[in-house]
């Protein structure tokens, strides 16, 4: 049987699912029998999925058009118009 | 920890919806436009720049922590990714690319910006034994329905903040930019190891922190026994 800290110094391969079939097996049954480290996997795992839902914010209006005239200034220097399809006036 | 007998915690349901962030709309085609843009189609390029440009200063200001470093930051990747165009030989996804020239981009930012010339990945971490459980507390409802985008964002946005940039990094490019733990210690220059390490520590830390925030109040809290 593994202790809690040998659960938790392989939390992250459980919960991504990286180790061998034996090893997820082994941490499965503790994680089935110990309140604590469930609990401390659920919420990990909650917390991972908090993160990964959250959406990007646009970029500030600003920041995105200084971007583009940046390109298109370095497109420009190396030849091209920064306009469309390629075409190096 | 200690051994919490209990008969119903094991009714909580731990199966979530995974949320991808890397879902793609159907019309977007990384790899043709890549090809159109290495050959010159600047609008290809441009197509590339809009659709990747959120995710690219997100990752910049998380990493630098404010607005003007991510700016420039975001600026100097495409730029970058522009003039090098040729030399993306098309081993990893475009956007892994991007991602590797922008982090160290931001690492750059952060050793300028401090006095002592820090080197933020070398910072020394604690390999000891205490990995950081102490709160251990089912969550209340999910916060996605309690909390407002914005107020989850500045939530989420405090708690990564609070890492340590070493962890931080780490968590950022494995968890939110889903690379893999391989992609991840090649871009930072890290042992397989090291990132496994630093990255079971972000996500301890954070778990603790989003607990502290979200967890079921008073006797609920001990809801799992």
């Amino acid at each position: 049987m593994l202790t809690c800290k040998q659960f938790l110094q392989e939390l992250s391969g459980y919960i991504d699912k990286t180790l061998n079939p034996q090893e997820l097996a082994e941490l499965h049954r503790h994680v089935s029998e110990c309140p604590n480290c469930f609990v401390v996997c659920d919420t990990t795992e909650k917390t991972l999925k908090v993160f990964k839902g959250m959406d990007c914010h646009p970029v500030p209006q600003g920041i995105q058009a200084r971007l583009m005239a940046a390109i298109e200034r370095r497109m420009k220097d190396k030849g091209g118009c920064g306009c469309s399809g390629g075409a190096k006036h | 920890m200690g051994l919490v007998r209990g008969r119903n915690w094991f009714l909580l349901n731990y199966k979530y919806r995974r949320v991808s962030t890397t879902s793609v709309s159907p019309a977007f085609d990384e790899s043709a436009l890549v090809v159109r843009a290495k050959a010159g189609d600047q609008e290809a390029f441009n197509e590339l720049v809009q659709h990747y440009d959120r995710r690219v200063f997100r990752m910049a200001k998380q990493i630098t922590e404010n607005d003007d470093d991510a700016e420039d930051v975001l600026q100097e990747t495409f730029l970058k990714a522009y003039t090098h165009l040729e030399d993306f030989q098309g081993n990893s996804k475009f956007y892994t690319w991007l991602v590797r020239i922008a982090v160290n981009e931001a690492l750059m930012k952060l050793r300028k910006r401090r006095s002592d010339k820090t080197v933020p990945l070398d910072e020394p971490i604690d390999t000891g034994e205490d990995e950081v459980v102490r709160e251990i507390a089912v969550w209340d409802q999910n916060p996605e329905d309690v909390y407002s985008r914005d107020e989850l964002a500045g939530i989420l946005d405090q708690a990564v903040k609070s890492l340590k940039t070493a962890y931080r990094t780490v968590f950022i490019l494995r968890d939110i930019e889903e690379m893999s733990i391989e992609e991840t210690a090649e871009t930072l220059g890290l042992s397989i190891s090291a990132v496994k390490s630093r990255l079971l520590r972000a996500r301890l830390q954070l778990r603790e922190k989003l607990t502290r925030q979200f967890k079921k109040k008073g006797d609920d809290a001990f809801a799992y026994l």
